[in-house]
């Protein structure tokens, strides 16, 4: 009985924020705005070095959103790794043998790496960038994960620390290299603006494929030996 | 009444689904599924507002894009954490929640 | 009208999607559900104009989410309802 009248005070409670929500979006959806942000950016694009506007936006008018959210991601990553156990992550042992998804796999993986490439360099100028090349990277890792290929760069060492910091790193040093030479923080000198972003977007796509496989990876697994009453199947 | 702002006021709608959800359902999974609803709602305000007037708009784009990353980022720690927890405690709600069968509705 | 049909049914179809992936019984169930959600808010964003915020869903949202709470489910949520139905609760 209790039960019933909480989940009812709590659909009211959702109902009236819905409704508020709803009501102020209706309000200001009619009001114009002050500053016409598309204009302004179409204005702009030619000095972005890039011709897609989205990955303008990105990469070097709001540049530092983007800086803050590969120090969150990284940070993410960190967080996910110290939590795992050690013996996850050095697990050469296949998780899956599946024969049917190792065939599959010897065709997916070269074409989702050849898509994440092209993802990467389709962002210049058409709908693609860092973020989509890293989320197909990632899957493609998961895909290897899962299928049973031994990756020696996920066990913690250098080389795994690298790869997560490896984005962030280069950007910040972009940017401060930028603000050592004399321009604002983060701008980048003109002329090399297009070759810059190219370099952070490659690192950031590879960055971004290994924090989030990371995190994949050592989300801890249950073992035989320590094992729970609920894990019968 | 645009397509866009249909949308954002979809996104609303879904933000309080999820907000229902994320209160009412005890399992820890579950809760993470509300979690992202909502984060999906409070994206489609984001994108669907500003281009209600103005057409295409890839300012906004550009944010949500960041903004989804982050949360696919948020919602593996939280799965870590999730089994983590699973793993020390047994369990897979909160102490204190009344855990309904899977943790789902009645 | 065809537009504002396509948009219709869309949006209907997250809704429902949305409300079923937190009301369904089987955790299963429901994880399957919101991947297909995750799909559809890639179609939204298309309708959108937003193919790079579509691309990323559809990567995201559907791919890595979808393996990660798979995963997940499997490890946690192994209670089978008739398991649990024997064992009076379960966990």
């Amino acid at each position: 009985m209790i039960w019933t009248l909480r989940t009812l005070f709590i659909a009211v409670v959702c109902l009236a924020f819905t409704g508020v929500l709803a009501a102020s979006i209706w309000t200001i959806a009619d009001k114009p705005s002050p500053v016409n942000l598309p204009q302004l950016l179409s204005e702009n694009l030619d000095r972005s070095g890039v011709e897609h506007p989205v990955t303008a936006v990105l990469l070097n008018f709001r540049s530092y959103d983007t800086l803050l959210e590969i120090g969150v991601l990284v940070i993410a990553g960190i967080a996910g790794i110290s939590m795992a156990k050690t013996a996850t992550l050095e697990d050469p042992e296949l998780r899956t043998s599946d024969s049917l998804l190792y065939a599959l796999q010897r065709w997916f993986v070269p074409l989702m790496l050849v898509l994440a490439g092209y993802l990467l360099w389709a962002g210049s100028d058409r709908p693609g960038g860092a973020f989509q090349a890293g989320a197909v990277l990632a899957a493609t890792g998961v895909l290897m994960r899962l299928g049973g290929i031994p990756m020696e760069f996920l066990r913690p060492g250098r080389l795994l620390r690298l790869g997560l910091a490896l984005g962030f790193t280069v950007f910040l040093l972009v940017a401060v290299a930028s603000a050592i030479g004399g321009e604002a923080f983060l701008a980048y000198p003109p002329g090399i603006t297009k070759t810059l972003i190219v370099i952070i977007e490659s690192v950031l796509t590879l960055s971004i494929a290994m924090v989030l496989l990371a995190l994949f990876v050592s989300a801890p697994v249950n073992d035989a030996e320590d094992s729970e009453e609920g894990s019968s199947s | 009444m645009t397509a866009p702002l249909l949308y954002a006021l979809v996104g609303a709608m879904l933000c309080g689904i999820g907000l229902f959800g994320l209160l009412r359902l005890s399992h820890l999974l579950r809760k993470l599924l509300a979690f992202n609803i909502m984060g999906s709602g409070v994206f489609l305000v984001m994108v669907g507002l500003p281009q209600h007037q103005g057409g295409q708009d890839p300012v906004p784009q550009a944010l949500v894009l960041t903004g989804i990353v982050v949360a696919i980022a948020a919602t593996a720690l939280a799965i870590v954490l999730i089994r983590r927890y699973y793993h020390l405690s047994g369990m897979t709600s909160l102490e204190g929640e009344t855990t309904s069968r899977e943790g789902g509705p009645e | 009208m065809t537009e504002w049909l396509l948009d219709g049914l869309l949006v209907v179809a997250l809704l429902v999607t949305a409300a079923a992936a937190l009301l369904s019984r089987d955790l299963f169930r429901a994880v399957v559900v919101f991947i297909a959600f995750g799909l559809l808010m890639a179609v939204a964003w298309v309708r959108l104009q937003a193919p790079d915020i579509a691309l990323a869903e559809a990567a995201i949202g559907a791919g890595l989410t979808g393996v990660l709470l798979l995963d997940a489910v499997s490890h946690l949520g192994s209670v089978s309802p008739r398991a649990q139905e024997k064992g009076g609760g379960g966990q």
